[in-house]
């Protein structure tokens, strides 16, 4: 005979995050339901295939409504899905869903309610003043804050910022605006000459030239509805 | 105190050596005591045309690797008294040149000289960036072309952010800028830049415009520099080394229109 040996791990306990149908119920009337049930499946009678199933219940919650959990484990069944628990529901819903040998599932969380508690408001960042020129191949970033350029912007130069741009000289070189993505953020130029121009990721170049009527101009630019709008004075 | 200046461009063929060559010839004809260091290791050129290659002993490497003393390795100039050179190592390659041995050498020669100048290489590379490390003025060579004005703008930057007087927040480097190989009517056609529009996008004082000519690859080629020459091209290095030593002269060679009396009494 051999001797006790330490024996190896019948099992492993791990989480897993598996897909899972959620049949969301709207009312407790069981006919309505089998026959809508068969009439949405009858184009694809295998759709469901001993499939697990949790009945959504965050609709009638706040009801008094009552349900036969055996009586839709069975229903369900006949269509390939197998019922194995609630999610949300009333006190009420979740004793008779144990009862009828189901499980519990949390109510998904609102999309609305915040997680984190609101930090409390941050002081505004001063802008990043700059005095001398940006020049071909310099990159400057304004992290969180405004850019405020006072000399000229070269070609191949790039100015960036997460907040507004502001260049009180000839802006020749690339310019983007709210590059976290602040679709509010705006370009205010003295005179446009850039190569390219961008706000919120939404961006314009000027392979042919810039337009006549904004070339040379100080101008502002925004974005309209995902649409770059330069706009003369 | 000595100073050093850097002649620069960031693009090649736009006229560096040949402007260091003259550049540093018309300081010491004015009586500075000048000396000229070519940093193009590898690839060295300011030898020749100082005319001075077949005197190349020991190079500035040799110095750096103290397998040569400075006094060694310094070639006295055969057209003028108070320039010497020290040349790249032609056999050698950029990687050779460091901080230390640049700055340990530049400090030597700051002892007894009043200008040095530094030969830049083409490029952003390694050499460019010793050429330019420790210099309190710069001349950027620029063409009238949109290329040349962009490498120029290039190195511009690279000097405002990289250089010693930047990394150490002290005033930054004297800028100059000087346009080469222009030709007013040229310009005046558009068919190259013009001196404003020049100006316009590099927005560094004007030092000088030295006009395209013919004399500068014959002074190239027979290794004495256009500056002992008698030429326009002549003339506007005179100009630059004036007007960098504070004199106010006014600005010639940028107009392509010759009066008839202009043509009779000469350009004053």
């Amino acid at each position: 005979m051999t001797t006790m040996t330490l024996a190896e791990p019948a099992f492993k306990i791990k989480i897993a995050n598996l897909p899972l149908w959620v049949i969301h119920v709207h009312n407790n009337n069981m006919a309505q339901i089998k026959r809508q049930l068969a009439s949405r499946l009858s184009q694809t009678p295998d759709f469901f295939s001993h499939t697990p199933v949790v009945l959504g219940l965050s609709a009638v919650a706040n009801s008094q409504t009552k349900f036969d959990f055996t009586a839709l484990t069975t229903l369900m069944w006949e269509h390939g899905m197998r019922l194995i628990g609630v999610q949300g529901g009333s006190t009420e819903h979740q004793a008779a869903a144990t009862q009828a040998g189901l499980s519990l599932f949390p109510d998904a969380p609102l999309r609305n309610s915040p997680v984190f508690p609101d930090p409390t408001p941050a002081q505004p960042l001063p802008p990043l003043v700059i005095d001398k020129p940006v020049r071909a191949g310099q990159k400057i970033y304004a992290e969180n804050t405004d850019l405020v350029v006072l000399a000229i912007v070269n070609a191949g130069a790039e100015l960036i910022a997460d907040g507004d741009i502001h260049v009180y000289a000839p802006l020749r070189g690339r310019a983007m605006a709210g590059a976290q993505g602040n679709q509010s953020a705006r370009i205010f130029v003295q005179s446009l000459e850039a190569e390219l121009l961008s706000i919120a990721g939404c961006f314009q170049m000027f392979e042919e030239g810039i337009p006549q009527d904004v070339r040379n101009h100080p101008v502002q630019v925004y974005l309209d509805e995902a649409r770059l709008v330069i706009q003369s004075y | 105190m000595s100073k050093i200046i850097v002649v620069t461009s960031g693009k090649g063929g736009v006229g560096k050596t040949t402007t260091s060559a003259n550049f540093s010839s018309g300081l010491a004809l004015r009586g500075q005591k000048t000396v000229v260091i070519d940093f193009d290791v590898g690839l060295r050129n300011l030898d020749l045309i100082m005319g001075c290659e077949r005197r190349v002993v020991y190079d500035i490497i040799d110095v750096i690797n103290g397998e040569a003393t400075l006094h060694q390795a310094l070639i006295k100039d055969k057209n003028c008294e108070h320039l010497y050179i020290l040349a790249a190592s032609q056999t050698r390659d950029k990687d050779a040149l460091n901080l230390e041995g640049v700055e340990r050498i530049l400090n030597e020669l700051r002892e007894s000289f009043d200008y040095i100048i530094c030969d830049s290489p083409a490029g952003i590379e390694s050499g460019a960036f010793m050429a330019m490390y420790f210099a309190d003025h710069a001349l950027v060579v620029t063409n009238p072309e949109v290329s040349s004005v962009r490498d120029s703008d290039r190195i511009l930057g690279i000097m405002a952010a990289k250089s010693k007087r930047a990394v150490e927040g002290r005033a930054p480097i004297e800028e100059h800028l000087l346009i080469t190989r222009y030709n007013p009517k040229r310009a005046e056609a558009e068919e190259m830049l013009k001196v404003e529009d020049i100006e316009d996008m590099l927005r560094i004082p004007l030092i000088g415009v030295i006009p395209e000519s013919e004399s500068v690859l014959f002074a190239s080629n027979s290794g004495i520099p256009a500056i002992h020459q008698k030429s326009d091209v002549a003339e506007a290095y005179k100009d630059v080394v004036s007007r960098f030593i504070g004199e106010a002269v006014p600005m010639r060679f940028v107009s392509g229109k010759v009066g008839f009396l202009k043509r009779l009494f000469g350009d004053r």
